[in-house]
């Protein structure tokens, strides 16, 4: 008797016989035949209908506006608008954006993984930076913003010690803080962490054995870490610099909070053709913009459970 | 014996650790402890004060901040309402899958990753006429926002009970719960919950920490929460902003603390 | 399968094994004395077992011999050299690991050869030799696979051919076996043992499993708490265990409670030699193998009387458990033709061979 159909027997079972023992009977589902089938599945219908309702319809809801117009008559208009050179800059933006965040966060994030090698995973030191790394990582919006303009900002401390003390004004040329440049430093502070939390895992998943057997081998620590460790490293560390990208890409609070002046980023874009009324303020171009969004993020993705699946392969 | 697992290249140089950490963590620490010293200033005079704080506290501050009271009720009503949705509708169907449907496994898997391809941003875009129906059936409180925001921390609560169901044996527990004449009921309560308590308490947790920092839907579906408000008050008082954002940080940052705590092994001497 | 065409190796002449000698070696971790000052010596191309039960040490040994682990106190000597300053990627030895050792992103043949490369053998030379190896192992075919495509049998044995293709002084194998079938243990036990005959390499074999170290090694050294009980040729360890745990832990033994008289043990009315150590006189537990004891028939001399408890058919022989007066069990080998009824009363006879004993402590036995 399996597990699976133990439910419907035991109902069955107890409604006809309750004075039998329901594990002694022999395995029967066909009592109750195809309707008992599909009343198994009754028990996924909740979770079913919420996704349905929240995740399913608005995700159709918001790549499909963009081929309709407001009047609900089909259009390619709104996609086409995508070309515009506006919109492709915006797309150009949010790209290099994640990109550079992506590879500075994978790259520091990565060294201090390294750094966190040999620690005791239950230990103080990696409870105190596995607990900061998940709350920095989801430290976005508008209490970054707000901290690195009190770090940073036209009246931080630092700013001002470095104009008055050694004479250097990072604002000479503009404050950068509130465009995209700003972007580039305040997303790698939940890039980082972020980078941690995926990598860690992996880095761990090395096994003492690969460095020893490498010892015995003749071989030296760089031996270890150039034909070994990095080779073996190497799916799970493009995963997670794919993480990262997809990650800043779809980021909105921050630079909602951030950019004062402009929508220079796809998210913002779309928040723009949201609410505004200019002349890109149609409704529904905010859906071409979502589509745009969800078809790089899909690729993205899509490169990451590649990577992922060939790491679980190798680290089992 | 750390000293060989160095010469052997398992572990890094102590000074190359230390240097590493040290480093980034002054840089992290650094905004935290801008924000920390800011909200102690006094203007612009450069002097620091505690009024910032003490003000908090004082009689007027129920009806000055009233907004960002109600706001911080609204979050915290939210994480509660999330919460009640990850337990009662996810963590079920978790098990259901895991014992009864193995196939479907992956199916799950995969919808509970969606969220991280569907963005916020782009998910926002697609909710408004959806909300628009919620509104009708449910009324417009706020409360109504946690269905949006169950799907948000969907991965994360998703990750958290999946790595306890695969630590414990699930499958073989019921199995032994039910040769033992226990009801599928029973089997749930007082086999399976117990042994998924650290799942579970980590799914709610990163719910919790995830609702309290959430921005995008509720600016763009017009509602009200800590992050909006925070962002309207820090317009004109940016000292009470800085200090909330700071105490939900340390918030979040315990609720974490106690996530990690709660992975350790029991004590039972055993170490080999 | 041999290796036949010539190897040029930077370490001894192939075929030659070293000669490996541990002096008073000591080894702490923190309060904890893993090693107590061990003694060993080696002979070219000899097959040592280290047998003990977990945490005896057998594994810190090992370690120790390759630099895996460094000692607090006294020296290890390969050929002559004292090795202990000496990094694990220079002391010319071969390791094989328990699992999970060969490299995951490389095909077998790249993991044999990684050695020969460490030692910077050209390109078509070492792949050469790395084929060879793997044709010793009988694996040949299996060159282009990767690790996760092969069983837990088959990857030991590329183990094992990465091990010895750059013709170590010494080979060490940590506990082998002990993640496989029983069936291909057996299996591979044996081509292990055949292996490191034809190289003539000298080997220490890590197990804690005796049926093991007895059949393929040399010598066995039992250890336990970090100190060697015994070491010696199997038929030796079992034979004349020096002591009740060496005797405990090597075969079967039945404890009966006896008492020491002038030298002998007396066991339900019968005297017996004692080997090892004299006892005092007093009470103390006789240690006798299940071959030393017949069955008999009522009237007898010297028969005991016992009742069945159970017995079990081992294809070739049968063991029963019998409960004596006193209520101790006694195990007897016999032939499948006697087939002990459970619950029946039977009579037994000791014969006179030797017992290991120990004393009754007021706790329990010391052993």
């Amino acid at each position: 008797m399996t597990v699976a159909n133990a439910p419907v027997l035991v109902s069955g079972v107890v409604q006809a016989e309750p004075g039998r023992h329901p594990v002694t009977e022999p395995a029967g589902t066909t009592r109750r035949g195809r309707f008992g089938g599909l009343a198994k599945y009754l028990g996924l219908a909740p979770f079913a209908v919420y996704v349905l309702i929240f995740l399913g319809v608005p995700t159709v809801l918001a790549v499909a506006t963009g081929f309709f117009t407001e009047d609900g008559a089909f259009t390619l208009d709104n996609i086409a608008g995508l070309a515009d050179p506006v919109v492709l800059a915006t797309f150009a933006s949010s790209f290099w954006v994640s990109a550079i965040t992506a590879i500075v966060g994978s790259v520091v994030g990565a060294l201090v993984c390294y750094a966190l090698l040999g620690t005791r995973a239950g230990g103080t030191l990696r409870s105190l930076i596995d607990s900061a790394s998940s709350v920095l990582a989801q430290f976005g919006g508008v209490m970054l913003a707000f901290a690195f303009i009190a770090a940073i900002g036209g009246q931080s401390l630092l700013t001002l010690w470095l104009k008055n003390t050694l004479g250097f004004d990072i604002y000479a040329d503009g404050v950068w803080l509130y465009q995209p440049a700003g972007l580039l430093v305040v997303y790698t502070y939940f890039q980082v962490p972020l980078m941690i939390i995926t990598f860690l895992p992996a880095l761990e998943g090395l096994k003492s054995q690969w460095a020893e057997a490498n010892a015995t081998l003749g071989g030296t620590r760089f031996t270890y870490w150039t034909r070994i460790a990095f080779p073996v490293l190497a799916p799970s560390f493009f995963g997670s610099l794919l993480l990262l990208f997809a990650n800043a890409f779809s980021s909105y609070a921050t630079a909602a909070a951030l950019v004062s002046q402009g929508s220079p980023i796809v998210p913002l874009q779309i928040r723009a053709a949201l609410v505004s009324e200019t002349v890109l303020g149609r409704e529904n171009m905010a859906g071409a913009l979502a589509l745009g969004m969800v078809v790089v993020m899909v690729v993205v993705m899509w490169g990451y459970s590649v990577l992922q699946a060939r790491t679980s392969r190798w680290q089992k | 014996m750390t000293k060989n697992a160095v010469r052997i290249g398992t572990e890094p140089n102590p000074v190359v650790r230390w240097v590493i950490l040290g480093v980034v963590g002054v840089v992290f620490a650094f905004p935290i402890l801008a924000m920390i010293e800011f909200t102690f200033r006094d203007g612009l005079s450069g002097a620091h004060t505690l009024d910032h704080w003490t003000g908090l506290v004082s009689e007027d501050a129920a009806r000055t901040y009233r907004n960002l009271f109600t706001a911080i009720g609204n979050s915290l009503l939210l994480a509660v309402v999330t919460v009640a949705i990850v337990l009662v509708v996810l963590l079920p169907t978790m098990i259901l899958v895991h014992l009864q449907f193995p196939r479907l496994k992956r199916v799950l898997e995969f919808v509970c990753i969606i969220p991280i391809t569907v963005p916020a941003i782009v998910l926002v875009v697609g909710l408004a006429p959806v909300y628009a129906v919620v509104v009708r059936v449910f009324g417009g409180s706020i409360w109504t926002l946690a269905f949006a925001y169950g799907i948000t921390v969907l991965p994360y609560a998703y990750r958290a009970i999946q790595s306890n169901l695969d630590a414990v044996d699930v499958v073989t527990l019921s199995e032994a719960g039910r040769t033992l004449s226990a009801d599928w009921g029973r089997v749930l309560w007082f086999v399976l919950l117990p042994n998924l308590k650290r799942g579970v308490l980590a799914a709610s947790f990163i719910s919790v920490a995830v609702v309290l920092g959430e921005f995008t839907i509720a600016s763009l579906l017009n509602r009200v929460n800590l992050q909006t408000a925070l962002l309207q008050v820090g317009q004109s008082d940016p000292y009470v902003a800085i200090i909330f954002a700071l105490l939900a940080l340390l918030l979040a940052f315990l609720l974490l603390l106690s996530i990690g705590r709660l992975g350790r092994p029991r004590r039972s001497g055993s170490g080999s | 399968m041999t290796l036949t065409a010539p190897t040029r190796t930077m370490s001894a002449e192939p075929g030659s094994g070293a000669t490996v000698e541990l002096r008073g070696v000591v080894k702490n971790y923190g309060a904890m004395q893993a090693l107590s000052g061990i003694d060993l010596v080696m002979r070219p191309g000899e097959f040592v077992a280290l047998l003990g039960p977990s945490g005896c040490g057998k594994t810190t040994a090992l370690r120790a011999l390759s630099g895996l682990e460094t000692i607090d106190s006294g020296s290890i000597l390969i050929d002559g050299v004292d090795v202990a300053a000496v990094p694990t990627n220079k002391r010319d030895i071969g390791m094989v690991f328990q699992s999970y050792s060969l490299f995951p992103h490389m095909t077998v043949v790249e993991n044999v050869e990684f050695g020969l490369r460490m030692r910077r053998v050209a390109k078509a030379d070492r792949r050469e030799r790395a084929t060879e190896a793997l044709e010793m192992v009988g694996l040949g075919a299996h060159g282009e696979r990767f690790a996760h495509q092969l069983s837990g049998g088959q990857q030991q044995r590329v183990a094992l051919a990465r091990a010895l293709v750059t013709r170590p002084r010494v080979l060490l194998l940590d506990e082998p076996l002990s993640a496989l079938d029983a069936k291909v243990r057996v299996q591979l036990r044996e081509e292990i043992r055949r292996i490191t005959r034809d190289l003539g390499i000298t080997t220490v074999f890590v197990t804690h499993d005796q049926e093991e170290a007895l059949a393929v090694a040399d010598r066995v050294a039992v250890m336990r708490a970090g100190r060697i009980e015994q070491i010696g040729a199997p038929q030796e360890l079992y034979a004349t265990p020096a002591n009740p745990f060496v005797a405990d832990f090597v075969g079967l033994t039945s404890r009966i409670p006896g008492e020491v008289v002038d030298g002998r043990i007396v066991v339900h009315g019968i005297a017996l030699p004692l080997l090892g150590d004299a006892l005092p006189d007093g009470p103390a537990v006789a240690l006798i193998r299940p071959e030393d004891v017949a069955l008999a028939a009522a009237g007898d001399a010297d028969a005991i009387e016992a009742t069945v408890v159970e017995s079990s058919f081992l294809g070739s022989l049968r063991r029963t458990s019998f409960q004596l007066e006193g209520g101790s069990l006694l195990s007897v080998q016999h032939d499948v033709g006697d087939h002990p009824q459970v619950g029946e009363r039977a009579y037994l006879r000791l014969k006179r061979n030797a017992v290991a004993a120990s004393v009754v402590t007021s706790e329990k036995s010391a052993i």
